[in-house]
């Protein structure tokens, strides 16, 4: 007997890159995760996605209406995309009910509330990311506020990256699979999974030998570190020096541009302007001892 | 006659609503509603305008580098480095890009638009040796159904053999796609939301063994486009022909022109590209784009009316919710205050009518294998067609531009960033024409303006009342069964939207006739 895992993809204020990113997972695929068994005896039932589902308009909300009913309390909710909360929340609508719009705010608090577990997918998800940036024209906020908000408390795991590498979300669902929720002690202080945002990119970046030696690139295509590029390396948690993306072809550093910060919380405003210098500050010149030491 | 209410239609990016108004089994008005607003014009206000193709990217996670090629040519443009760039920097990013709109196609046939035409439920009656196909069987005995089902239940045409070897080609196009992406994060470091191409051209510079890597994998694509892809479309055709005659639309067409094959003149509209810029109407005379006749109007979107008609390089984001007569977040772009589709039908048409070669004898052959006229592009099927043909036409030139690269030799120009100064950047994106303009002031975006290809297509009606290109492709379509009205959702599907979307069938009178249930 098969165990079905119901999971509710829901997609407020976003850009899709999010379920771009997921389909690229190289393994398990996208095709093992939707179709196969994807641990032995479970199977992913993946009841309501607006991108992939064939289903379309009152059939494709009655599966979301009734998984939230029937299975109350046993279905995963997927939130890509921050919430729009300005002006009673008129800025994003999916669907309607009784002919009137029904508001993402009230869909995400609706099935939420009725929710085995929260996944916040993507930065916009987990912290408002680029809708929510300033001056924030719809109010834009994160999924764990805006349940806040609504005084609504559940299990919720961050799983933040404009978009996020599919490895963190797919590997976050393997671990609730195999040893089921989070523990608290597994969750960063921005309920980020630490196995893959527990340190920082500067901490594994293979440039970091330039960055102690002092030697830093100047414009692109150079040799060096690229922290007066803009590089946001040394304030970021994520794995992707050692992950690298697109099933282990390349990564930001890789391609010799600066990382943008897009997994913290502060993305894109405060880790913005992406290709100014964070900070001035007396950096490493490990690399001038030689031309300051006088070789006998 | 019936009230049907399709809410959201899905397999779309993104959020809008359509509602036709139909009299017997025919659809009278359409109506579409973009059903999100970020704002993100608004959020670019004040920033770094260097910062502007990351910050755009995240207009769509589709087709992000179609942004970020439109904000980094409307950079070099306002920066004054637009005929600057180093033959390697303006050669990668037409690699970067030409990736990325090859797997961008493969992905709307396959994975958005494929499930209107093939019965995944065929599969069950399997009996062969494909691990893959069985493993689909295995999913279907096991009875949790969805994503695949629910569906629209009828109209479904395709023989159960070619049912299953379709479903066997929507798992590997699911592999190919994500080829298409790791020969992108090649050169441009990660995709979704890239990051290589910068204004003075990429961060990266060429090796020999990122070239090679980098045809390899384009090679797979090529393979698949011709052995594959190609002919399930013409699979679908032969079942499906009537599609030839539905979903015509306005029979404007407008191109912006891509992948520059030389960069030596500033000017965008004219400097030579794989796909022409151009114009063109049901008479197949292409016309020169002047972009000085873009207007975005707004009489009927969700934005103050002393915005409208505005030339996109001082266009003005104000929103007001709830305004008389509007009904949409999206505004109305329109070129000499006429209704234009843009999309792969577009730039193919412009560019097989500009006379190139290769592209008449793709279209010509393809023309001739149906049997048909170039009319027939004008519908459901021909935009289908025109998809794989931008396909092919695009890969097959990607390996001669790999190997111009100069490896070791410079990718990026220097510039120095100006106090105040004017940009544009046009590019066809993979769903048509896609226009980015900028204001700087002080060093800092005083304005910027993108018009999306979607927004020409999804536009509600303009200042004059005339109707969207989808709309217009809409009006008029009969409706064989209105509880599973395969037209309309084939027909704005074939436009390749982005954007997700609810369809409401009303009756003139509004009246309520019949609802819509899980089949």
């Amino acid at each position: 007997m098969v165990k079905e895992l119901p999971v509710i993809y829901l997609q407020t204020a976003a850009c899709s890159g999010c379920v771009v990113t997921l389909l690229n997972t190289a393994s398990p695929t996208i095709k093992n995760v939707l179709i196969d068994q994807i641990a032995p005896g479970v199977h992913i039932n993946l009841k309501f996605h607006p991108v992939i589902m064939a289903a379309a308009g009152e059939p494709a909300l009655q599966v979301m209406e009734d998984t939230a009913r029937r299975q109350k309390g046993e279905y995963v909710l997927v939130v890509d995309g921050a919430v729009p909360m300005a002006t009673d929340a008129v800025y994003g609508a999916i669907g309607e009910r009784n002919g009137k719009p029904v508001t993402m705010l009230q869909r995400v608090t609706e099935l939420a509330e009725d929710a085995l577990a929260v996944i916040a997918l993507g930065t916009c998800a987990s912290f408002g990311g680029i809708p929510a940036s300033p001056p924030n024209p719809t109010g834009c906020t994160s999924v764990q506020k805006a349940l806040a908000a609504k005084g609504i408390s559940k299990p919720l795991i961050n799983i933040p990256g404009c978009p996020p590498h599919p490895d963190w979300f797919v590997g976050t669902v393997a671990s609730v699979i195999l040893s089921g929720l989070p523990k608290a002690e597994d969750l960063d202080d921005f309920l980020r999974p630490k196995a893959f945002y527990g340190k920082l990119i500067h901490e594994n970046c293979p440039r970091r030998a330039y960055f102690d030696e002092g030697k830093f690139a100047k414009k692109f295509g150079e040799d060096g570190c690229l922290y007066e590029l803009g590089c946001k390396g040394p304030i970021t948690h994520a794995d992707c020096p050692l992950r690298r993306w697109n099933s282990g072809t390349n990564w930001v550093i890789g391609a010799g541009a600066p990382c943008n910060g897009c997994t913290q919380p502060e993305f894109p405003n405060e880790t913005a302007p992406f290709y100014e210098k964070l900070v001035d500050v007396d950096l490493p010149v490990v690399g001038a001892y030689w031309a300051n030491k006088e070789v006998k | 006659m019936g009230k049907i209410i399709i809410d959201p239609v899905t397999r779309i990016e993104g959020h809008l609503k359509i509602e036709c108004v139909v009299e017997n089994g025919v659809v009278k008005d359409a109506r579409a509603t973009g059903n999100l607003f970020r704002g993100l014009e608004l959020i670019l206000r004040g920033r770094d305008p260097r910062d502007a193709q990351v910050i755009t990217q995240r207009i769509c996670g589709v087709c992000p580098q179609s942004h970020g090629i439109a904000a980094t040519l409307n950079l070099d443009s306002a920066f004054g480095i637009a005929d600057k760039i180093p033959d390697n920097g303006r050669i990668i990013r037409n690699l970067i890009h030409g990736a990325h709109v090859v797997q961008d196609h493969v992905l709307h046939f396959y994975h958005l638009a494929a499930l209107d035409y093939v019965n995944i439920a065929d599969v069950a009656k399997y009996e062969g040796n494909d691990s893959q196909l069985n493993s689909v069987k295995d999913f279907i005995k096991r009875g949790a159904l969805e994503p695949f089902l629910p569906r629209y239940e009828g109209d479904y045409r395709l023989p159960p053999a070619v049912n299953q070897q379709a479903v066997a080609h929507y798992v590997k196009a699911l592999e190919i796609r994500r080829i298409g992406h790791e020969a992108v994060s090649i050169f441009s470091g990660k995709i979704p939301h890239s990051v290589g191409v910068v204004p003075g051209g990429v961060t990266t510079v060429p090796t020999a063994d990122n070239i090679m890597a980098y045809i390899w994998k384009i090679k797979i694509l090529q393979d698949f486009i011709n052995n594959v892809y190609i002919p399930d479309v013409f699979a679908v055709a032969g079942a499906y022909l009537d599609y030839a005659e539905i979903g015509v639309g306005c029979k404007n067409l407008l191109s912006y022109g891509m992948y520059d094959l030389n960069g030596t003149s500033p000017d965008y509209a004219t400097r030579e590209r794989l796909f022409k810029q151009g114009t063109i109407g049901a008479d197949l005379k292409p016309a020169p784009l002047d972009t000085g006749k873009i207007t975005e109007q707004v009489r009927h979107s969700w934005y103050e009316d002393s915005t409208t008609n505005l030339h996109p390089s001082h266009g003005d984001t104000r929103p007001q919710y709830g305004k008389k007569d509007a009904y949409s977040w999206a505004k109305s772009p329109r070129y000499d205050g006429r209704v234009y589709e843009v999309g792969p039908l577009a730039r193919v048409v412009v560019t097989y009518a500009k006379g190139d070669p290769k592209m008449k004898e793709m279209v010509d052959g393809a023309l001739k294998q149906l049997k048909a006229k170039p009319s027939v592009l004008f519908s459901v099927l021909g935009r289908h067609l025109a998809r794989a043909l931008s396909a092919k036409f695009i890969a097959d030139s990607l390996e001669s531009w790999a190997l111009q690269l100069k490896p070791g030799q410079p990718a990026y120009v220097e510039y120095k960033l100006p106090d105040e100064a004017m940009g544009m950047g046009i590019i066809e994106g993979s769903r048509g024409a896609l226009g980015h303009w900028i204001e700087i002031k002080n060093k800092k975006i005083a304005n910027y303006q993108a018009v999306v290809p979607t927004t020409w297509n999804i536009s509600p009606m303009d200042d004059k009342g005339q109707h969207g290109p989808i709309e217009q492709a809409l009006i008029g379509t009969r409706v064989r069964d209105e509880k599973n009205p395969f037209e309309i959702v084939r027909i704005i599907r074939s436009f390749d939207p982005c954007l997700a979307c609810a369809v409401h069938v009303v009756t003139p009178k509004g009246r309520d006739l019949g609802q819509f249930r899980v089949v």
